[in-house]
């Protein structure tokens, strides 16, 4: 079982890996001059201890230095060295270039897929989930693939090199290091199996402690409005000591790698002591071998057994790396929305005339939220949902702006299918305004002229007006170049929302949609708007959401929802005297 | 570098033996290169084969002793390491529990969170690596150097000139490096905004079809992020090539003073070998030397980061009173505020302006206003979750200054405007209001809550479980469990924040009723966005602007106070004036 989850395991990393080279394409010259500097680079590195080792061969003893030899030796190893350092360094360039190049795509590749995943995708995950995906996932790949290019093509090429040369200078000795090296990687592989588990329960036990510190802090004023510290802390200080344990052992037992194998490369240095002084001293036949090429030796040898270590190390690396993106990919090959029909129309001089006929939706097959829904609206009409908290009312407006499609049934506006019109289209003739303000970082002006970026200013403070909204505005300290940070800022709910409902007072759309659009504003204010909604309203098709029962009484048509469904329908009047669970909401508001 | 310091001197023995025990493992390596002379010299050049095995024998040795005193090095590190990051950890914890509301606004909490959890994580592999590496590359750099010394005097001068060369490379471009790399990361945090800022906008962007817009717009910070990258890229790719440069020209200019030195007859050709040997381990400690320092210097600036947290001063300064024991007599008020302003951190407009107002024992208050008005500032000074400014707030007959503050908030049970539960079950929920509540007392809170019908259909009922935040309930249902939650404490003082604005009208007008026949009669304070909610309060408080600009009950209010009367109108007649 194990192993079969091992073996699919490495199947969906070679499936990455290809995927990764396919992004690789695209700095195809770079990657192959960074190979040939690879080459380049190993091949002189390996080549100055041969260079040093002749050297020394000439300064034997006193009275046997050989000084007019050693003058172009030294002259030739200073010129390597530049050579070395110079395609080193242009090396390492390259490979930031094609490291970064790559992770910018990819995350231009996920951004892009984000702007056209379906609304049901992104609805189910957490924000946090998708944007560490993008940021923290793409960050550790870049680290993993740098390293990867850096010490993985080095390494093996050092390796192989080093093995070459070993074998002119000597065979018996390569044939010693070869054999014994690869001790060392078993030695590493034996503590990663053993440190595996203790990784693994570090991680569960730090998502735990990550999570109550996350509920304890994020609620922090919870806590101390109930004097809950003492018993928060005690909960901390039961995860945190256990995790200490097991983080102490894991780190321990994982610091060992680096000692064994150093270890193991030190027994293998000493064997080629021995045998290659031995070989110096028997000095028979074609086995010779001089202090120089000792000295070479005994450097390769050192050379050969580091960059096992090091593979070693960034095999983990590419394997995290792997996992990292993994996961980007697994959000830059998602489903997409369904496309626009190709013969998908552009709706145009639309009339307001909205149409569901027999609509049935829901999120989850087996729990039907939207049945058999029929409703059929003239220009200018008005229909207000309502209902208690979480019973589908925005339902209604996903479908209606689609963001989700129906599964039975179908909307028609202006008497097109709206599945036969482009969703631009579409979204164009609906203004918008959304319980849940959401406010760009920008200022105030680029703000309201969201929709509308060729707004004229005279255009930007009248709809700012229109809202109610220009007198805050001009207390702010710049006035409508105030710059808001992320997510509004220090602006209140209520001045948020006076702002959203301003973006629509410039754009104008035929349709209108307000969810809950002015639920944090108080009720004075919202008076004036909706004064002004009013007359915005005229001959517009409108769908409101509200709580507020006085700003539904007047609508045309009145849906009031429960549990998802629609239990009754009708205008104000027509609902009050039907007795049932509108006049029910309508009544306890005047109980004292 | 203060918490980083701290760590160390948190386990002292550790961080001491752990250093000691690298040094000791690095003085078994600097005898390698001696040893590999010696055999060339006397082994090699004396025809000496038994002395060529001792040596080996001896170098075997090395190993095995090497590899004892690295384990233990390795053991003492891992435990100071993970030990002073684990007590960092809980100081740190205890120390954000005692903030204040202020100070918690200040610094926000996704900071504070990062702070508990990533820059403490780096602060400890920071911790563990100075101990096991930092230390040990100078070790070696020096101990070469010594080494080099006791060969020959007048080349070790060569080593003498490179190491303080090198050093001056590896920290240039390092400081040079760290400045350009805070520059990457700013830029990486606009990538993130931008991305964050799409997904919690993605029906707003939609509406407006503006998908294209912000496609640009996250290339723009994406590609600025990426060339800012590839620059820090071209100066920090040129440390290893420099580097190599320096010690390889020293390794020419050893063999080149070495010949004259053996061609004089001052050192042998085996001490040659060692010479070069040295200077090859230097160049492998300065690369490993590099990496660790990068670590350190994030785990220094995240210890900064802990200790600003650490340095600033938490909780509230409690002024004991003489009477602390004494009962309040029947009468006294049960809230009085005396020209209480208020002002959020240094500057800015004060949220409330001179509040004076008295509630007796039992009474219901009701607080209305509009958007930004302060009433959620005036219930907050009541449990002292801010200090007022200016004036003093008397609960119970007491300066709020002199309780004990978790004696305080015992006595007030509020229930805040988010509803926020916690990750266990209902129980364990409620049983944050008291500890050691029994099922009667929890039952009573959720049924005056109108909680205790829904409570009844979960399966496992009061042990059903809750969700991280209370996901898994409807926003209904968890504000009124936040309600029984306040009212399990039986508090004397009751406030309620705006919290039933997820009930439908029947379901507020039931839960007010079961608040007016509460046992033991709380105070309680009402803030509501409805006329309707409050209009049976004993004491209404109308707030505008930080100001009360109006207080009585209902009817007198609706006919001396003209901003309550507007509210009131744009809630009932509004509607139907036009």
């Amino acid at each position: 079982m194990k192993k079969k989850n091992s073996s699919a395991k490495n199947v969906n990393t070679a499936a990455t890996l290809r995927k990764v080279l396919r992004y690789l394409k695209h700095y195809r010259l770079l990657f192959a001059l960074s190979l040939l500097l690879a080459v380049v680079v190993v091949g002189l590195t390996l080549y100055f201890p041969i260079l040093t080792g002749d050297a020394i061969d000439l300064i034997v003893a006193p009275g046997q230095v050989d000084f007019e030899g050693l003058a172009p030796l030294l002259a030739k190893g200073a010129v390597i060295i530049a050579v070395t350092a110079l395609c080193q360094w242009l090396m390492n360039i390259c490979n930031n270039r094609i490291t970064f190049g790559v992770v910018r795509r990819l995350r231009h590749d996920a951004f892009v897929r984000i702007q056209s995943l379906p609304l049901s995708y992104l609805d189910k995950r957490p924000v946090g989930d998708i944007v560490s995906r993008v940021i923290a996932d793409a960050d550790q790949f870049t680290d993993g693939l740098l390293m990867g290019f850096s010490q993985f093509f080095t390494g093996i090429l050092t390796i192989l090199g080093t093995l070459c040369f070993m074998l002119t200078l000597n065979l018996p000795m390569t044939v010693w290091v070869v054999v014994a090296t690869p001790l060392s990687l078993f030695v590493a592989s034996f503590i990663a199996r053993r440190t595996h588990h203790l990784f693994k329960k570090q991680s569960e036990t730090r998502a735990e402690q990550t999570a109550l510190i996350d509920e304890m802090i994020g609620s922090h004023k919870a806590v101390v409005a109930f004097s809950h510290e003492d018993e928060a802390l005690r909960d901390f200080d039961e995860i945190n000591g256990r995790l200490e344990s097991v983080s102490r052992r894991a780190v321990f037992f994982s610091s060992l790698v680096n000692p064994s194998t150093r270890f193991v490369n030190n027994l293998v240095y000493a064997g080629v002591a021995l045998i290659g002084a031995l070989i110096c001293l028997s000095a028979t036949g074609s086995l010779t071998l001089t202090v120089g090429g000792l000295s070479a030796f005994l450097t390769y040898a050192n050379q050969y057994t580091k960059p096992f270590n090091e593979i070693s190390g960034v095999v983990t690396e590419l394997q995290n790396a792997t996992a990292c993106a993994a996961r980007l990919f697994e959000l830059i090959e998602a489903d997409t929305e369904v496309p626009d029909a190709p013969d998908a129309v552009a709706l145009t001089g639309v009339d307001g005339r909205v149409e569901l006929s027999d609509v049935s939706f829901s999120y989850v097959p087996d729990k039907e939220l939207i049945r058999h829904l029929n409703l059929a609206l003239e220009n200018g009409q008005r229909v207000a949902i309502v209902g208690p908290t979480g019973c589908g009312k925005t339902t209604l407006i996903n479908l209606l702006m689609r963001f989700y499609d129906v599964d039975g049934g179908s909307i028609k506006v202006s008497g097109t299918d709206i599945r036969d019109m482009t969703r631009r289209s579409l979204r164009e003739n609906y203004g918008m305004v959304l319980q849940e303000t959401w406010l760009a970082a920008g200022t105030v002006r680029d703000n309201i002229a969201y929709g509308r970026p060729d707004a004229t200013d005279e255009e930007i403070v009248a709809a700012a007006k229109a809202a109610h909204a220009h007198s805050f505005i001009k207390r702010l300290p710049n006035g409508y170049d105030t710059v808001i940070g992320e997510d509004g800022g220090s602006l209140s709910q209520g001045q948020k929302q006076l702002l959203c409902i301003s973006r629509l007072f410039l754009c104008l759309p035929p349709m209108l949609i307000l969810d809950e659009a002015t639920s944090s504003i108080d009720t004075r204010t919202e008076l004036k708007i909706q004064n002004a909604f009013a007359t915005l309203m005229m001959g517009r098709t409108s769908f409101i959401v509200a709580h507020r029962l006085s700003t539904v009484k007047k609508a045309d048509i009145i849906l009031v929802m429960k549990d998802g469904r629609i239990i009754e329908q009708g205008d104000h009047k027509t609902l009050l005297a039907h007795n049932g669970f509108y006049a029910e909401l309508y009544n306890s508001q005047f109980e004292a | 570098m203060k918490i980083f310091l701290r760590c160390l001197r948190m386990y002292p023995r550790e961080s001491i033996l752990a250093p000691l025990f690298k040094l000791l493992e690095a003085c078994f390596d600097l005898c390698v290169p001696l040893v590999i002379a010696a055999i060339i010299d006397r082994g090699i050049g004396g025809y000496d084969n038994a002395f060529v095995w001792q040596m080996c024998g001896v170098l075997v040795l090395l190993a095995f002793v090497g590899l004892g005193w690295a384990v233990t090095a390795q053991y003492f590190s891992a435990k100071a390491a993970v030990g002073s990051a684990a007590r960092i950890r809980r100081e740190l914890f205890a120390h954000m529990q005692s903030f204040t509301y202020a100070q918690t606004d200040k610094m926000g909490t996704s900071s504070m969170i990062t702070r508990m959890t990533s820059d403490i994580n780096q602060l400890q592999s920071g911790v563990n690596i100075t101990l096991r590496l930092l230390l040990r590359s100078p070790i070696i750099v020096f101990g070469a150097m010594i080494m080099a010394f006791t060969i020959d005097v007048k080349l070790a001068l060569i080593f003498a000139a490179a190491i303080p060369l090198l050093a001056a490379v590896v920290f240039g471009v390092l400081l040079g490096g760290v400045p350009l790399y805070r520059r990457v990361q700013n830029r990486l945090d606009r990538v993130t905004a931008v991305t964050r800022e799409n997904l919690s906008g993605v029906r707003p962007i939609r509406a407006f079809c503006k998908e294209g817009e912000e496609i640009d717009r996250f290339s723009a910070a994406n590609r600025e992020q990426t060339s800012l990258q590839n620059k820090a890229g071209i100066l920090t790719a040129i440390m290893n090539p420099v580097t190599y440069v320096m010690v390889n020209v020293a390794v020419i200019l050893l063999i080149r003073g070495g010949a004259v030195a053996v061609d004089g007859g001052s050192i042998t050709q085996g001490q040659v070998v060692a010479l070069v040997n040295y200077m090859g381990q230097i160049l492998v400690e300065l690369v490993k030397l590099a990496n660790s320092i990068f670590t350190v210097t994030k785990a220094v600036a995240c210890g900064n980061r802990i200790g600003a947290v650490l340095e600033t001063p938490a909780g509230m300064e409690v002024t004991p009173s003489p009477d602390d024991t004494l009962k309040p007599a029947e009468n006294t008020p049960a809230v009085v505020f005396d020209g209480v302003s208020l002002t959020y951190g240094q500057n800015g407009a004060p949220s409330l302006h001179e509040i004076s107002f008295s509630a007796a024992r039992g009474q219901t208050v009701g607080i209305i206003g509009g958007t930004g008005s302060g009433k959620s500032s005036l219930v907050n000074l009541i449990p002292r979750f801010y200090d007022a400014t200016e004036g003093t707030v008397t609960v119970l007959g007491r300066d709020v200054r002199t309780f004990d503050p978790a004696d305080l908030r015992t006595r007030v049970g509020v229930v805040p405007q988010k509803a926020e539960l916690f990750k266990g079950t209902i129980r364990s929920n409620l049983c944050w209001g008291k500890e050691n509540a029994t099922d009667d007392e929890l039952w009573a809170a959720l049924e005056a809550a109108q909680a205790a019908d829904f409570v009844r259909e979960k399966e496992g009922q009061l042990d059903a479980p809750v969700e991280q935040k209370g996901r898994n309930l409807s926003g209904g249902q968890r504000q009124r469990l936040t309600i029984a939650r306040a009212l399990v404490g039986q508090p004397d003082i009751l406030i309620l924040d705006d919290s039933a604005s997820a009930l439908d009208f029947a379901t507020d007008a039931r839960l007010r009723k079961a608040l007016r026949s509460l046992p033991g009669r709380p105070t309680t304070f009402i803030i509501s966005q409805r006329t309707s909610s409050i209009r049976a309060a004993d004491l209404i408080l109308v707030m505008d602007d930080g100001y009360i600009v109006g207080q009585g009950r209902h009817d007198d209010l609706l006919a001396t106070c003209e901003v309550y009367r507007e509210i009131h109108e744009s809630q009932f007649k509004g509607g139907e004036a036009q």
